[in-house]
């Protein structure tokens, strides 16, 4: 096991009358889901490694609402909204930084009319800003090279018209990236949005999920890359369901970018 | 008196199409405002742009670059010989013969360029009906374009042909007549007009006296105007009510993020109460304060809003939306393009029921827009994935109707899907929408 993770809370910097640059948002997937897991800790490897001063909620965090939102409960989702809204406030946060497209797109669209406004970046944005600013150094590493093949999560890139920042991201990995058939405005969404993730899907004659794969292996790549906890799900689930879990890994950009890095 | 009778048919023709077109503009604007309100006048210097980009530029429709040129060549034809019509209702009014041809050399070149241009919107015309009707494109075929909405477009192709025919024709006649010098036709100035493309008809109309010539032209031209006031008539039951419609609908059309969905007010004042430590929740409500609660969400058209319903009349059916739609793609029931179609049919169903009877309540009908028109399986499947709204080339959002559909069913009927609300239940109880406590939120950083 590598270096022991630095992840200081809001409530310990508060304690120390402190504040940090930016807030990592984990999100419900991120704090849960044991694939979403490595996405966070390979952020927060990122982050550590060249000394980004951010803290986390921790057990203040609350799921964001989106799913509900999405299902069409207004109510639940409010009132996450305003819990959450009322956390933040208090903490004065200012800037916020997620790894999960759907908390990056409710905080930074749906909470400014509940009295929530902030800075909000994805993190591949986040990543993109500070190697802007030479904070960040990203070289090839293990996917100099390689054919990949980037999957637009929906609630960045429609949703937000984010296209750019984790192709960036991955051509200065220097790998061969190649795009799927529909891709960025018109990129194929995973199946998850719109709470499907948490229900069956209606009667069809195939799983969006195995369609967006079958997209995807089209290229013939090395891996898939996504920016999503819940993409990378489904896009790990399709590419089991054609037994190439073998050969082609789902990897998000941030995960790619620690494991060049070594980290 | 007879020498002007045929001016006196012509306004009362006029007249008569003026006021259909009138009756149907109102109609349409009635039936629009049975919507909700939503601000859509702000940030008009934005919005301008947007619809000279959007509609007028058809920035859009060149995303698909066969169909979006061909389509450019139809609509350019289609204005500008708009400019030819003019001078026609002029000349039918006022008994005069090219009331323009005053302009000279600039009369010629516009008259020749109408002339090109309606070859051009012949030969697209023709490739247009060829795509729709044998070459199998999928979002020509889909279910909901069965009997009515696939006449509705051949027929607009087919009289695209022949306003386009007699209009040449017209020409010609008219051609061959001031080369003979008839009276009326022919100018001291010489040959009014250039035509370029309606000459190589002059030897269809060899061998015709000077009377036949002009019967032939005075019955293209009279058809020819017929037709183009029967199709401004036409429009208000056709997807082609997207030519006036695609401006405003475009105009008015959501500006912000796609991924932002409107947060409900009547909402955020009920949870803001819940949420006031101090708030007396059995209060009476203050005075003057709405007594029946406010329905959430949309069940019928009439729970959406104003701009939903002007998009459902200016959808061009053209299932760019439902052809991007992964839903759809992956064999399921939704299609947006189906969403949209079965708004306008029902509002339409309404406006027929309120001609016959203003006083006409549509929450007594027993069709309304939810299951009458359109399923739960339908709404459920959509993964609001915003494709569907990215590919509309007039700037229609389908997904804000199924959205307003599923709060209806949620938080008026509690009927989401069953796994649905065993995640709602998790988020309300543990602030996740799985079964996982909220203390164990950062657990992660300590297991390897
Ligand atoms: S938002 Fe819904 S209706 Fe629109 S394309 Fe996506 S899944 Fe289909
Ligand atoms: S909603 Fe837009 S994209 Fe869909 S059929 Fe209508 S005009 Fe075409």
């Amino acid at each position: 096991m590598s270096k022991q993770l630095h992840v200081p809370t809001m409530a310990s910097y508060l304690a120390e009358g402190k504040q940090p640059e930016v807030l990592f948002w984990v999100g419900c997937a991120g704090s849960f889901d044991d694939r979403a897991k490595k996405i966070t800790k390979a952020f927060v490897k990122i982050l550590n490694n060249i000394g980004v001063d951010f803290a986390v909620l921790g057990t203040e965090e609350s799921c964001t609402g989106d799913p509900a939102k999405r299902a069409g409960n207004e109510f639940l989702f409010q009132m996450q909204a305003m819990t959450n809204i009322e956390v933040l406030n208090a903490y004065e946060v200012k800037k916020i930084v997620t790894a999960c497209p759907h908390c990056f797109n409710t905080i930074k669209n749906e909470y400014p009319e509940l009295g929530g406004n902030y800075d909000v970046v994805h993190h591949t944005q986040f990543l993109k800003q500070l190697l802007n600013e030479g904070r960040l150094k990203i070289e090839g590493g293990k996917f100099k090279g390689k054919r990949i093949t980037y999957h637009d999560p929906c609630y960045l890139g429609r949703a937000n018209d984010e296209y750019e920042a984790p192709r960036d991201l991955l051509r200065k990995l220097e790998v061969e990236l190649i795009e799927m058939k529909s891709c960025k405005q018109k990129g194929l969404c995973c199946g998850a949005g719109g709470a499907q993730m948490f229900k069956d899907a209606e009667k069809g004659d195939k799983e969006v999920n195995i369609h967006r794969t079958e997209e995807a292996l089209e290229t013939k790549p090395e891996a898939i890359a996504a920016g999503c906890p819940f993409c990378n799900t489904m896009m790990t689930d399709g590419v089991k369901n054609k037994e190439k879990q073998d050969d082609i890994e789902v990897l998000d950009v941030v995960e790619m970018i620690a494991n060049a890095e070594d980290l | 008196m007879m020498q002007f009778l045929p001016q006196i048919l012509f306004v009362a023709v006029f007249a008569f199409a003026v006021y259909f077109f009138v009756r149907n503009v109102k109609r349409l604007k009635r039936n629009v405002n049975l919507g909700k309100d939503v601000n859509r006048s702000d940030q008009k210097k934005k919005r301008l742009n947007k619809m000279l980009r959007v509609a007028l530029g058809q920035s859009k429709m060149v995303t698909k670059p066969i169909a979006g040129a061909l389509h450019v060549i139809v609509y350019v034809g289609f204005v500008i010989i708009n400019i030819e019509v003019l001078e026609i209702i002029l000349d039918g009014i006022l008994g005069t013969h090219r009331l323009f041809s005053f302009l000279g050399p600039v009369y010629d070149f516009l008259i020749g360029s109408f002339e090109v241009l309606a070859l051009l919107v012949l030969l697209s015309v023709i490739i247009f009906w060829i795509r729709r009707n044998l070459m199998n494109i999928k979002r020509f075929l889909s279910k909901e374009l069965k009997g009515w909405p696939k006449n509705d477009a051949n027929y607009i192709l087919y009289f695209e042909v022949v306003l386009m025919l007699l209009f040449l024709t017209m020409n010609a006649a008219d051609y061959q007549l001031q080369l003979s010098g008839a009276k009326h036709y022919a100018s001291e100035a010489g040959i009014m007009g250039a035509f370029p493309i309606s000459q190589y008809l002059l030897p269809v109309l060899d061998g015709l006296s000077t009377s036949t010539l002009i019967v032939v032209e005075r019955a293209a031209w009279w058809l020819h105007i017929i037709g183009i006031l029967f199709f401004l008539n036409y429009l208000y039951y056709s997807k082609h009510l997207h030519i006036l419609l695609a401006f405003p609908n475009v105009y008015f059309s959501n500006l912000n993020p796609k991924g932002e969905f409107r947060n409900l007010e009547s909402v955020t004042s009920e949870v803001k109460m819940m949420m006031d430590p101090n708030a007396d929740p059995f209060a009476e409500p203050a005075e003057g304060e709405d007594e029946i609660p406010e329905k959430f969400g949309a069940s019928d058209v009439t729970d959406l809003s104003w701009f939903q319903l002007l998009s459902s009349y200016t959808c061009t059916e053209c299932g760019r939306c439902t052809a991007e739609c992964p839903a759809n793609q992956t064999g399921k029931k939704l299609s947006p393009r189906k969403i949209m179609m079965d708004t306008r049919d029902r509002l339409e169903s309404i406006g027929e029921s309120l001609n016959k009877n203003s006083d006409h309540q549509p929450e007594n009908d027993d069709k309304k827009l939810l299951d009458g028109y359109i399923s739960r399986e339908e709404l459920w499947a959509c993964t609001t994935c915003n494709a569907c709204v990215e590919a509309c080339p007039v700037g229609i959002d389908p997904l804000s109707i199924i959205m307003d559909m599923r709060q209806y069913l949620v938080m008026e009927e509690s009927a989401a899907p069953a796994e649905l609300n065993n995640a709602m239940t998790n988020i309300e109880n543990n602030a996740a929408p799985w079964p996982y406590n909220q203390q164990d939120r950062l657990n992660w950083v300590n297991e390897s």
